[in-house]
């Protein structure tokens, strides 16, 4: 046990707070007075709940004491991002449409975590309405990367990857429509996992592609991602597209190993222009630590692959310019007045929304109208179609698949806010798997030359998550990186 | 307008389900309430909330796909139906699109004795929206003040039954209309008042000269509040459009407004305005595919219809196609077989039933089909008038305290002392002081002037204020004056 409880997992804090050598409070406690120092730093935060954590942290104090009942991540801190309805907390998806916006619901994911008795320590900053790449589209300013300040922690999850990465709690919440847990967590340093489409469920999570959005862990080990995984997983028949099974355990797969596994390198990727050499090394590396530890490692292809970017910035806002129709100043939310209704209407978007989300809506709006409909939405479903009988064919012969989680590491802020389309660049081995519905995840595998975190993606099929994180967990084993960032302790010290 | 134009009318009907939740929510369907107290986060468009069908509402769907001989989608979708509006609340409808639940049926209908088959396009499954109520000015948006959003409404379940344009006038379009709410109620779905709303019907009206093949400009007219509102929105409007083409002038495509007061239609939208709703399908709710067995079970349960019922009533309990109609299409079917199976004489009761009870339904506002009327307490009074205890007269006097719940028939007889007067004695008494009182007449009567007794039986009648049964008057004062 550390003495700085932050730098525990969230294992090593559970088995603690069993064995009676610390508490709950005194986590959340030792993470809280980490935020109040770092976190102006670093802006993974945009609002604390210290009287409710604390709270919740001294019931479960006090029932794991009496010998009471407590759940499964009892006492363990967790960064919620700001998209998903806390009741009566203001969930702002990181847009001056709702900053003053609060649900009078709970999330179903926000109420499993309270039934593990996992502790929200805040709500995390994030692009607006989880469109972006960077973090850098909130209306609230930006968030850094803990590896390096002057760098952007991936987005749009980018507040809970930083907040994980940077030690503000060991455990987050984030979100992925395209590639928005996974290539945030890249960046960080950190596990992010996008489990498949239905496993959690989508009640309260504010939507931006339904067909796409799902909600998924954040952890510094693969083992803690699944843990939180397990807890927030399950049907939930609020929500339509839920999936009715037990969702697949993630925990016993964990040291199965690799052997005897087949696993695909999804070729195209790994070589593909636009990667850069620190992260092709890394995860060819990786790859090599996967055949010596007895995986069976063939090269696949996902033909379509090349056609998944494009369709995904069709199909994504197409949904999200129907799903963002409700904020119009009528029922919650910001209110611009005008003359008439429809001006009112027309004023509270345009002031509402930042630029990138008015770009989507505009793209999904002309994708869907009368005459183009069937050039673009249809178009892109189709190439959906071929992604996921491409994945189909590769799982076909293949247990799991592996790529680069991203082409690069974390790049610097404002680098790529004039260029939409390199910032889309980022999602490119991320979207697939979203079109597919399929699991994917990402975790670290060494730092480039200036020891900036790179991330290997593992890909596996629909309900594939125990061999996703079998074959997570035998890499990070085998690697052992101790990654940790001290950008945040520099600047803190500095400051000091 | 001149006969030598035809008119080809389609029509659209809404009908609001009468589930015990909304279509995507938990939330309760009832009539009334304060505003706003009928809603959650799902009906008023909270982010992040998501629907999640009503399987009961699904099934009324299919059930009445069903009785309109559709054929049932083995997968049909959910869309959305894009537009602002204050009062919807995501800025979207759940509705269905190219693939309704229900498609391809017919509906016959019957005018004057001839039936014609008109063709159901489509049964699809929506959702309703809330209701704006504009504060100040003349309650309309335009200068109002400012706006309320009910949303109690919002989230209703909805079929729409499109018809293809394949009626032909006023009468049938009411006679559809009837049939088809017939159906409505029959199966349960829903109280079906175009009163209240619970039905709507717009009217695709166009008219073209008589052997033309090609259609008309069409008009959609709304407002329509009553069958008879529609029969004359319809009548009005093809009157309307046949002057227009006898000037030599043309039908503007529009939606017009019918007045009842006025009679007439009137310009709502100028022109049709084109809306591109950008349908697309809804990606929070999966395809709904109803199991072939599940279809089969609603086949089966499916309840008598009107025209089945009318077969009914006018094959074996004798009843005239006039009042089996009459009685069918005022939903009164179900009190007539409960007084017959109380014991009452079919067309007893069903006179009863298609004169007194529909005139006091009109006069009290009162829909038919819920006219507080048991059908044993119908029985008791076509019974108590067979018996003599009530004449005809007395007996509508005791059928109105039925209906405004003073009791059971022999209850308000008493209550109001209409009985007939039957007491021997008493009858007895009055026979023999209209004797005394006319002795001229009673000779008469004994001297075999048998059309003498009328003023005898008169002054008895008159002197139990019209309760003495008048067939026992007759028959006491004949015992009296010939024995």
């Amino acid at each position: 046990m550390p003495d700085d409880l932050t730098r525990a997992d969230a294992a090593t804090l559970l088995a603690a707070m069993e064995a009676g050598e610390t508490t709950a409070v005194a986590v959340a406690e030792a993470h809280l007075a980490r935020i109040r120092a770092t976190d102006g730093a670093l802006g993974a935060f945009l609002r604390t709940l210290d009287d409710t954590a604390l709270a919740h942290a001294a019931d479960v104090d006090r029932r794991r004491a009496a010998g009471e009942a407590v759940g499964a991540l009892a006492g363990v801190p967790v960064a919620l991002k700001d998209i998903l309805c806390t009741r009566g907390v203001a969930t702002t998806c990181g847009s001056r449409m709702l900053e003053d916006y609060h649900p009078p619901y709970d999330a179903t994911v926000v109420e499993r975590l309270a039934a593990a008795d996992a502790v929200v320590l805040g709500k995390t900053n994030m692009d607006e309405f989880a469109m972006g790449s960077s973090t850098e589209n909130s209306a609230f300013g930006v968030t850094r990367n803990p590896f390096d300040l002057d760098r952007v922690p991936g987005g749009s999850s980018g507040g809970s990857a930083a907040a994980v990465g940077g030690r503000h709690a060991p455990l987050g919440i984030g979100t992925d429509t395209g590639g928005s847990i996974r290539q945030p967590a890249a960046f960080c340093g950190i596990v992010g996992v996008k489990p498949t489409y239905g496993l959690v469920s989508r009640f309260g999570l504010v939507a931006f592609g339904s067909s796409l959005d799902q909600v998924g862990p954040m952890a510094r080990s693969v083992a803690d991602a699944a843990a939180l995984y397990e807890a927030i997983a399950g049907h939930d028949p609020r929500d339509a597209t839920s999936i009715p099974e037990d969702p697949p355990p993630a925990r016993p797969a964990l040291d199965r190993g690799v052997e005897g596994l087949r696993i695909g390198v999804v070729s195209s990727f790994l070589d593909g222009e636009g990667v850069e050499p620190g992260v092709r090394a890394r995860c060819a590396e990786a790859v090599e630590r996967l055949a010596a530890l007895g995986a069976d490692v063939v090269e696949v292809a996902l033909p379509h692959a090349d056609k998944a970017l494009p369709a995904y910035y069709l199909i994504a806002p197409s949904e999200a310019s129907s799903n963002l129709s409700r904020f119009d100043g009528v029922r919650y939310g910001l209110r611009v007045d005008g003359p008439t209704t429809e001006e009112m209407m027309a004023a509270t978007r345009a002031e509402g929304f930042g630029p990138e989300v008015k770009r989507r809506i505009m793209i999904g709006t002309y994708a869907l109208s009368a005459g183009y409909f069937d050039a673009y939405y249809l178009q892109a479903q189709k190439v959906r179609t071929l992604v996921q009988e491409d994945f189909a064919a590769a799982y076909a012969s293949c247990d799991a698949l592996v790529s680069p989680a991203t082409p690069s590491t974390a790049f610097g802020i404002g680098e790529k806010v004039d260029d939409p389309l390199a910032m889309y660049l980022n999602d490119v081995f991320a979207v697939p798997s979203n079109l597919a519905g399929t699991p994917a995840m990402s975790l670290p595998v060494g730092g480039d030359e200036a020891g900036l975190p790179v991330g290997l993606q593992v890909m596996a099929p629909h309900l594939g998550e125990p061999v996703m994180f079998q074959v997570a967990a035998a890499l990070e084993a085998s690697l052992g990186l101790d990654l940790a960032p001290d950008a945040l302790d520099d600047a803190a010290e500095e400051r000091a | 307008m001149s006969s030598a134009y035809e008119a080809v009318i389609g029509l659209e009907v809404h009908v609001e389900l009468g589930t015990r939740t909304k279509m995507f929510c938990g939330c309760p369907t009832d009539f009334g309430g304060e505003p706003n107290t009928k809603t959650c986060a799902v009906c008023t468009g909270q982010p992040g909330s998501l629907p999640v069908p009503n399987a009961a509402a699904i099934e009324a769907a299919i059930s009445l796909g069903l009785a309109l001989a559709c054929e049932v989608a083995p997968r049909s979708q959910f869309h959305r139906k894009n537009y602002f509006y204050p009062d919807m609340p995501k800025n979207y409808q759940i509705s269905q699109y190219d693939v309704p639940i229900c498609a391809d049926g017919h509906l016959d209908v019957a005018v004057d004795g001839t039936s014609r088959r008109i063709g159901i396009t489509r049964v699809h499954m929506e959702e309703d929206t809330g209701k704006s109520l504009h504060v100040g000015g003349t309650g309309r948006i335009a200068g109002a003040d400012h706006s309320l959003i009910d949303y109690n409404r919002a989230g209703i379940p909805l079929l729409e039954i499109v018809s293809e344009p394949d009626v032909r006038g006023p009468e049938e379009a009411r006679a559809y209309l009837a049939e088809l709410r017939g159906i409505v109620r029959a199966l349960g779905i829903s109280d079906a008042k175009l009163e209240e709303g619970s039905m709507r019907c717009d009217a695709n009206v166009s008219v073209r000269r008589r052997g033309d093949e090609a259609f008309g400009t069409r008009v959609e007219v709304k407002n329509m509040n009553s069958l008879r509102s529609l029969q004359r929105a319809v009548a009005h409007e093809i009157e309307r459009q046949g002057a227009l083409l006898d000037a030599g002038e043309a039908v503007t495509q529009e939606t017009r407004h019918w007045d009842e007061d006025a009679g007439r239609t009137s310009t709502l939208r100028a022109k049709e305005e084109v809306f591109d709703y950008r349908y697309f399908p809804d990606p929070d709710l999966v395809p709904v595919t109803p199991e072939r067995a599940d279809v089969e079970r609603l086949a089966a349960a499916l309840p008598e219809l009107p025209a089945q019922m009318r077969a009914r009533l006018t094959g074996g309990l004798g009843l005239s196609d006039e009042a089996a109609v009459t009685l069918v299409d005022a939903g009164l079917v179900v009190v007539l077989d409960e007084a017959v199976a109380a014991g009452a004489e079919p067309a007893a009761a069903a006179k009863w039933l298609a004169n007194e009870v529909l005139s006091w339904c009109r006069e009290a506002d009162v829909d038919p089909a819920g006219v507080p009327l048991a059908g044993d307490a119908l029985a008791e009074l076509v019974d108590l008038v067979a018996r003599g205890t009530l004449s005809t007269k007395l007996a509508r006097e005791v059928l109105v305290g039925v209906l405004e719940g003073e009791g059971r028939p022999g209850e308000v007889a008493k209550a109001r002392g209409l009985e007939q007067v039957s007491d021997e004695g008493e009858l007895v008494t009055l026979v023999d002081e209209a004797i005394a009182a006319d002795p001229a007449a009673a000779e008469k009567v004994r001297g075999g002037n048998d059309k003498a007794i009328g003023a005898l039986v008169g002054a008895v009648m008159k002197a139990s204020r019209g309760q003495a049964n008048p067939q026992r008057v007759n028959e006491l004062l004949r015992e009296r004056l010939t024995s």
